[in-house]
């Protein structure tokens, strides 16, 4: 039995790079694909409304440790074993699509309408009107939601440490086994975590406030 | 040639007729005032006039365009029609001159350096050229609405079309907004508007006419609209409005 020490402080950093990697790669990617899901499901087709809702609410109403287990195990099972970090990251590109495809949606749809019709007027495409005229506008209301979701999607990368990813909470379990302190292993790991989020909660807050300012009068 | 002609239009909301077999014809050149009370559907009018409502029956010919609604028809003809909302409804993310150079550089494909020689162009007919770089809410409501115009202008339209744009107006902001669009009318414009505006449309409208529960009730040559109403609901029209 050793005791906790700065070298596991280190670990514990190193393995954090992984927990930024992954959320990155989730939140660039999730973004994306939730972002034309958002635009499909305030477009004017059913079919493709109703294809991006399935998948929408699939990730929504079930729980992400489950969707984790699914495609690491579930799809090992077929032959298809993913390196965990790459189940991981496709589990959690899923989930993030899902919430902030239905958090940019509000967004859009929070646009006045109005405001489609004067560029419909223009004689603006319908593609012209969405990139030109409601994207630009939707996205400083998105903001601070969208900041709030990245601090819970870096919480929820945890969960990647159940698939065998040596991100900072698996490192920090890996630790514990060795030390068999958990209280001064986890509340190392807690203020890692600490430090991620909390500037981002604040910039949040000031794009927020800024956002008030500008729409005023 | 006609500027605009508007024959045997009906429209229905659900089951609200709101339109009911409308004929019009207004030459180039001429501004039409469309006087009523609320409801009695001159904006769901002039909205059919460049398609964003869409008629159940009749033809619109306007600014050389046959309104259909295939897009790309649909398109061509707002190109040449130019539509000017109570609201203003200018796009609060852009500056005044990128919210008049969006359409030029976006639908004409004009370079930006053309782009911008025209939105100076406009703003300054419209009297507001040192608002290039602001905001929308950085402008007093009338100044926005003259933004407005001048984006629908820059647009070079044939035909003009204006929903109550005075309306949200505070009374002493009113009188610019008229200004410019009798600085319009002066130069030509053909321009159809609503309007509560009763002095404006008597004094610088060609033809105004009257609508009453979806139908043109009365169409006439400014001064004789006012000056001799021929039907009890026009009488009692103008005389709640004064
Ligand atoms: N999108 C819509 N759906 C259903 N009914 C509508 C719609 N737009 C207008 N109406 C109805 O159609 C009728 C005519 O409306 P319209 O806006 O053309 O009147 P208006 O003469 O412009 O009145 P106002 O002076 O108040 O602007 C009204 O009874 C209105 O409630
Ligand atoms: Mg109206």
């Amino acid at each position: 039995m050793r005791s906790f020490g700065l070298n596991d402080v280190w670990y514990l950093l190193i393995a954090t790079q992984w927990t930024i990697y992954l959320t990155v790669v989730a939140f660039l990617v999730g973004g994306a694909l939730g972002l034309w899901l958002a635009v499909v499901r305030t477009g004017g087709s059913r079919f493709g409304n109703g294809l991006a809702l399935v998948w929408i609410r699939s990730f929504q109403n079930t729980p992400l440790l489950v969707q984790l287990f699914l495609i690491y195990y579930g799809l090992g099972l077929f032959g298809f074993r993913l390196p965990p970090f790459v189940a991981a990251a496709v589990g959690l590109i899923c989930y993030a699509s899902a919430f902030l495809a239905e958090i940019w949606r509000g967004c859009i749809l929070s646009v006045p309408r109005q405001q489609w019709e004067a560029a419909d007027a223009l004689a603006l495409t319908p593609w012209q009107i969405r990139w030109y005229v409601i994207l630009p506008q939707a996205l400083r209301i998105a903001i601070p939601p969208t900041v709030g979701f990245l601090v819970k999607l870096i919480k929820n990368s945890s969960l990647a440490s159940v698939v065998g990813m040596t991100e900072l909470m698996r490192a920090a379990t890996a630790i514990n086994n060795a030390t068999y302190q958990p209280f001064k292993v986890f509340l190392c790991a807690a203020i890692i975590y600490f430090l991620l989020c909390f500037p981002l909660t604040m910039l949040s807050r000031r794009f927020e406030r800024q956002l008030d300012v500008s729409t005023r009068g | 040639m006609s500027a605009l002609a508007v024959s045997g239009v009906s429209k229905r909301f659900g089951s609200l007729q709101v339109l009911r077999d409308i004929n019009l014809s207004l030459e180039k050149g001429q501004m039409l005032a469309l006087i009523g009370r609320s409801g009695s559907g001159k904006s769901t009018l002039l909205r059919c006039m460049n398609g964003l409502e869409r008629i159940d029956a009749g033809h619109i010919t306007i600014g050389g365009h046959a309104l259909s609604y295939a897009p790309a028809a649909l398109r061509r003809l707002r190109q040449d029609v130019g539509i000017v909302f109570q609201a203003y409804n200018l796009f609060p993310h852009l500056t005044v001159g990128r919210n008049i150079m969006l359409a030029p550089r976006l639908v004409l494909r004009w370079p930006s350096a053309r782009a911008e020689a025209r939105a100076r162009e406009v703003l300054a007919t419209v009297g507001l050229s040192e608002k290039f770089d602001a905001y929308p809410n950085q402008l007093s409501g009338g100044q926005q609405q003259r933004v407005a115009i001048a984006r629908s202008l820059a647009m070079a339209p044939q035909v003009m079309l204006f929903d109550e744009v005075t309306s949200a107006l505070d009374p002493e902001l009113t009188g610019e907004v008229l200004i410019t669009m009798e600085n319009l009318a002066r130069s030509g414009m053909t321009m159809v508007l609503v309007t509560h505006e009763m002095s404006f449309a008597r004094s610088i409208a060609h033809i105004v006419a009257f609508m009453h529960d979806g139908r043109i009730h009365e169409i006439a040559p400014a001064k004789d609209l006012f000056a001799r109403p021929r039907t009890e609901e026009l009488r009692r029209f103008l005389s709640s409005t004064l």
